[in-house]
């Protein structure tokens, strides 16, 4: 390498001053971000390629010649009770786990940040609260079943509450089982709210409550009109990511009751692994995914919209 | 563009807990306080409980033998205390290739993620090029794309490059649901970093990627830590394409081998706790060692990506 103004700056032999320097400067970004690019062309963009050309076609992957069949499948799909019988499981399921991750991770974030409970007694405290997070959705759903048995704890305690008088099969009973797995989902997911809302409620200016309480605000109304404002922005964009995260929610449904009994905790992820992998109707369960991903990609877009807004 | 947990530290720090509550108010509140106390803490009592009760069962049952699982009454601790259940795993060869598969998995991923990542959020964070907008863009919407929606063309892909139920095949699945994460956090991280320490090493004739690892890399210790929990944790708990995309026994990861226990005709219920209670052993003890970062990755990477 040729260094001319190594004079000027003794040491820096390295500098290179050919007048492709800067031609090198504008591609180094590229080249950094080249592994990215490679991985998300090949194994993001071409598989959504893959799925919506599979979505217009009849016997894919099963059959090595798949004929064109346009919109058949998607009105296939469209037309299936169960489809829309999962719609709403999944509309149910999501809005309820979000409401009560909210209420739950504020309530106990508030808790946490009360001035009147020690140090140490909150650290730990926030510790238990967070344990449920640190499990697998696959340890959850086995746990789970175990617990909600009709000869299990859960109704062990009911029993001896005198709130039932025999052990319920929550999970396998029709009437209960959407209730049941949608509490468990709330159990598995509130800490995430709590950690984040914890954070932000310690980020709320001190100065905000002083000004509120000499202006005589009650303790509801310094919540209602300094915290929550404070707190809008972390639980709009908290509450739409858990929207798209419990509306795909696979795991817990597949492990706990498997879609059943007769499709009531049927989701529209259970919905289309089942099309794709029981009954290998590969082209239909694509179009149920270009559906999935359509839907959401309408929630990203609200999502990206606000967090645009915040920068 | 200050990422949203530095604005919280930064906060957190200049608020610590108690600085609303002026000294001189306090005698006057006192009475009021003291039962305002009572009820937080029992409060805080309930909600622990609602945590807590679970894992304490599932740990109890662990140590059960399986015919006392629906013992009735039931009871956290019976006179039949053995370790009996993790035994029989720890000794079951297909069982310990569960752990084995998943470490090996996760630990590569985890690798394959930060380096990836790493360059991307350099370029990310130092320079300014055509398309990093939109580039940026498709990151961070990338996130929300449904796995079920991938999992289709994944299977078939897989299968066409003969990946399919190999290391190799999970290992790229999981990089692209870990590497957007891992990008938006890593460039948060970076750009808190002053732009005049790897400037300085440039004048002094240091090319782009000795900046990167020989200044940026090791002081960004906290941010690689917090972003390597968080890529571990994702891959190890994968459930949906660990399912899919892996067909004989000796390529299963641990959440899908709880669920291999659940047999046709009969549930080993404690070897499944044992095997829940191992299977969470590595997460637990990351938390526990990392819990700062892990908790700075948890609200970084979820509330500002």
């Amino acid at each position: 390498m040729a260094a001319t103004n190594t004079v000027v700056r003794p040491g820096s032999t390295k500098r290179s001053t050919s007048r492709w320097a800067p031609t090198a400067r504008k591609l180094t970004p590229y080249a950094f971000l080249s592994p990215t690019v490679i991985v998300m062309l090949v194994l993001m963009l071409i598989p959504v390629i893959m799925v919506i050309g599979y979505s217009f076609m009849d016997n894919v992957i099963t059959n090595k010649n798949p004929v064109f069949v346009g919109i058949d499948n998607y009105v296939e799909v469209l037309n299936d009770p169960v489809f829309r019988t999962a719609t709403g499981n999944t509309l149910f399921f999501t809005l309820v786990s979000v409401a009560a991750h909210l209420l739950l991770g504020l309530g106990f974030a508030m808790l946490l940040n009360s001035p009147l409970v020690g140090n140490v007694t909150k650290a730990l405290f926030r510790v238990v609260y967070i344990l449920p997070w640190l499990f697998t959705v696959a340890i959850i759903a086995v746990l789970w079943r175990l617990m909600l048995n009709p000869n299990g704890v859960i109704n062990y305690i009911l029993i001896s509450l005198g709130l039932t008088d025999k052990g319920i099969e929550w999970l396998s009973s029709p009437e209960t089982a959407l209730l049941a797995v949608t509490f468990i989902n709330i159990w598995a997911g509130y800490s995430f709210y709590m950690v984040t809302l914890l954070a932000g409620l310690q980020g709320v200016p001190a100065d905000l409550y002083e000004a509120a309480r000499v202006d005589g605000a009650s303790a509801f109304q310094r919540f209602w009109n300094v915290t929550l404002p404070q707190l809008k922005p972390i639980i709009i964009s908290m509450s739409v990511l858990d929207i798209i995260w419990t509306s795909q929610q696979f795991a817990l449904i597949w492990m706990t009751t498997g879609g059943g009994p007769v499709n009531v905790t049927e989701m529209l992820s259970t919905y289309t692994y089942k099309l794709a992998f029981s009954r290998y109707e590969f082209s239909v369960a694509s179009a149920s995914a270009v559906l999935i991903l359509l839907l959401t990609m309408v929630l990203a877009f609200f999502y990206v919209r606000h967090q645009k807004a915040r920068d | 563009m200050t990422t949203f947990a530095q604005k919280q530290t930064s906060a957190v720090r200049n608020s610590p807990d108690g600085a609303r509550r002026p000294l001189a108010q306090k005698p006057r509140r006192r009475p009021k306080e003291r039962l305002a106390k009572v009820v937080i803490i029992l409060l805080l009592l309930t909600g622990a409980a609602f945590a807590a009760f679970p894992i304490l069962w599932m740990a109890s049952s662990s140590f059960k033998p399986n015919t006392e699982i629906f013992a009735y009454p039931p009871q956290l601790i019976t006179s039949t205390f053995s370790f009996d259940a993790y035994i029989t795993i720890l000794t079951d060869p297909t069982k310990v290739r569960f752990f084995i598969n998943s470490y090996v998995v996760s630990l590569a991923v985890t690798a394959l993620t930060l380096i990836v990542a790493i360059l991307a959020s350099y370029a990310f964070s130092r320079y300014e090029f055509k398309g990093k907008r939109p580039i940026n863009m498709i990151i961070v919407s990338i996130q929300a794309v449904p796995p079920i929606t991938l999992l289709i063309p994944f299977f078939g892909l897989m299968v066409v490059l003969g990946l399919y139920n190999t290391y190799q095949g999970l290992i790229l699945t999981y990089l692209v649901f870990t590497l957007p994460y891992a990008i938006i956090m890593m460039t948060g991280y970076f750009n808190t970093l002053p732009k005049e320490l790897d400037e300085a090493a440039r004048m002094d004739g240091a090319g782009p990627l000795t900046v990167l690892w020989r200044i940026l890399v090791p002081i960004s210790i906290p941010g690689i830590v917090s972003v390597g929990v968080y890529t571990f944790m994702i891959a190890w708990n994968e459930y949906l394409f660990a399912l899919t995309l892996t067909r004989t026994e000796d390529m299963r990861t641990v959440p899908i081998g709880i669920q291999l226990l659940m047999g046709q005709n009969s549930y080993q219920w404690n070897e499944m706790m044992a095997m829940s209670i191992l299977g969470c052993i590595p997460v637990l003890i990351l938390f526990l060692f990392f819990q700062r970062y892990f908790i700075g990755g948890m609200t970084a990477g979820a509330v500002k990506s």
